[in-house]
């Protein structure tokens, strides 16, 4: 417990007597973990974005005209106890021709035709969304397959139009699936240079204590009791950076939420703030890992001289 | 209680550290090593600290082979060796204290112990009014008497002490010298190299010439002869 205190209170020294250079390593990893917490809201309005694309997507069951009510709900019931299915909504022939109506309201020929039959030419149908955008197809499947067959569905469907969809559909799921993978490999790209960075001017700090490290393992002191402060100093960089970067992140995101909203479709401001513990969390132990293991790393080559 | 045998180093075909030095030291001596810049005094403190490996030969501190040491037992070894160099190698972000303290933290001794011995052999090297001054903020000749506060603090079997003079004044020189041969005359062993004739003949004791990586003379009560 002492070896523990002396190593801790020592890290807290080396970095207030250190100065400039303890000014200058939070300084850097202020940038780095400024630039984890951006990836983290940009991943957030990415996210947000291709939600929004994949809740336009659905699958819509066509009924014949007259299907049987008591028909239609079963097969709403089995759909809906599929794994993928996450919604389904049965719109009846009565709602379907009111809806028509209304969309064609200003389109006096239509709704005269429509009065000229005196009798509803629509069906009702099912409007089906899943999780993924992936799995419409085998909700697809399901529709032919024998389960659907055996509830004497088949008579009744008119049309599923996923397969008139199905093309626009599997394009958009690929450039969904391409644009999270991008933005997965820009993230890591740019948190790994971040890293590298933070690491090297971690490593400078060390190398100007390289011959006090030499002294300090000359006097007879242990490894650990060298590194120990370092990497405590280390981590202190870290508690520093990112409440530096949390407070920054404040008027930036208030910034952004105020003038880019309508853009980015998402007010980063409301999501930082709603967000916000998960946030720190995540910056703080990015902020002390990152201090301690550049640290521990630049450390190693000094200590065995 | 420390033995060279048969040691030499090699740094390259045009650079040679030291040539078949075989070399005995035992327990409470006091020895000199003189010789010009180059001779391979220095090099002799590397080996018995471990900062440097023989090309040829072993290195015994007791009967243990300094360079065959794991890690932890060459950090144990280091703990039983005081060591004062001429650029002092001080700890520059620590007090005079705390680089006393350091020492004494680095072998385990408890807070009570630290607080008790420090100020003790600060007074001994006559540092107290300095105790909390940074070494930037002292003379060469205090920072030399920290070095050896430093390397005394924990009792070491020896001193090895690297030109400690070089960088000070005669008079701080004397006090240096005066402080090593109190703590040889306890008991404690010292190597010290150096070429400063004064500070061999005021010692007055066994002193071994080097040239050019060879001991060439080795004399009981010797004097500087170069």
């Amino acid at each position: 417990m002492t070896i523990l205190n002396r190593i801790i209170k020592a890290g807290f020294l080396n970095f207030k007597r250190s100065g400039l250079v303890s000014f200058a390593a939070v300084l850097v990893t202020t940038i780095t973990l400024s630039v984890i917490t951006t990836l983290i809201l940009l991943q957030a309005v990415l996210h947000f974005s291709l939600d929004q694309i994949k809740d336009k997507v659905d699958v819509t069951i066509y009924f014949t005209v007259g299907a049987p009510e008591d028909k239609i709900l079963i097969l709403k019931n089995s759909l809906e106890k599929l794994a993928e299915v996450a919604e389904v909504t049965y719109t009846s022939a009565e709602e379907a021709l009111k809806l028509f109506r209304e969309r064609h309201a200003n389109d006096y020929p239509t709704i005269s035709a429509l009065d000229e039959i005196n009798q509803n030419p629509l069906g009702g149908f099912l409007n089906v969304k899943a999780k993924e955008i992936s799995q419409y197809e085998s909700i697809a499947n399901f529709m032919k397959s024998d389960n659907a067959l055996v509830l004497g569905s088949a008579s009744i469907i008119d049309k599923v139009n996923y397969y008139q969809n199905k093309s626009v559909i599997e394009r958009l799921n690929s450039i969904i699936t391409g644009a999270q993978r991008l933005g997965f490999l820009i993230t890591l790209l740019l948190v790994f240079i971040s890293i590298v960075i933070t690491f090297n001017t971690i490593r400078l700090t060390i190398f100007i204590s390289k011959e006090e490290i030499g002294v300090m393992r000359l006097v007879g002191a242990s490894k650990m009791r060298v590194r120990g402060p370092f990497m405590v100093e280390g981590a202190v960089y870290g508690v520093i950076a990112t409440i530096l970067t949390m407070v920054l992140f404040f008027p930036a995101t208030a910034w952004v939420g105020r003038n880019m909203t309508e853009f980015l479709g998402l007010n980063v401001y409301e999501y930082y703030i709603s967000n916000l513990f998960q946030i720190f969390i995540v910056i703080l132990l990015s902020g002390i890992f990152l201090g301690m293991i550049s640290s521990f790393l630049a450390i190693r080559k000094y200590l065995n001289q | 209680m420390i033995y060279f045998n048969n040691v030499s180093k090699v740094y390259n075909k045009d650079s040679i550290g030291m040539e078949n030095v075989t070399l005995t030291v035992t327990a409470g001596e006091f020895v000199s090593i003189v010789g010009h810049s180059g001779a391979g005094k220095t090099t002799l403190i590397k080996m018995i600290l471990a900062e440097d490996a023989p090309t040829e030969g072993t290195v015994f501190f007791e009967s243990l082979n300094i360079h065959e040491l794991k890690n932890d037992d060459l950090t144990k070894l280091r703990r039983r060796i005081g060591a004062v160099f001429q650029d002092f190698k001080l700890l520059s972000n620590k007090t005079a204290y705390e680089n006393i303290a350091f020492a004494m933290e680095a072998v385990g001794k408890s807070n009570e112990e630290i607080a008790s011995d420090v100020p003790h052999v600060l007074e001994l090297v006559d540092l107290t009014s300095r105790a909390f001054h940074f070494p930037h903020q002292m003379s060469g000749g205090e920072k030399q008497r920290l070095a050896i506060a430093r390397a005394i603090i924990n009792q070491p079997e020896l001193i090895v002490a690297d030109e400690p003079t070089g960088n000070l004044d005669p008079i701080s020189t004397y006090d240096v010298i005066q402080i090593l041969k109190k703590i040889n005359d306890l008991g404690t062993t010292v190597i010290l190299t150096t070429h400063n004739r004064g500070v061999v003949e005021s010692v007055g004791k066994r002193v071994v010439t080097m040239e050019k990586g060879k001991v060439i003379r080795d004399d009981k009560n010797g004097k500087y002869v170069i």
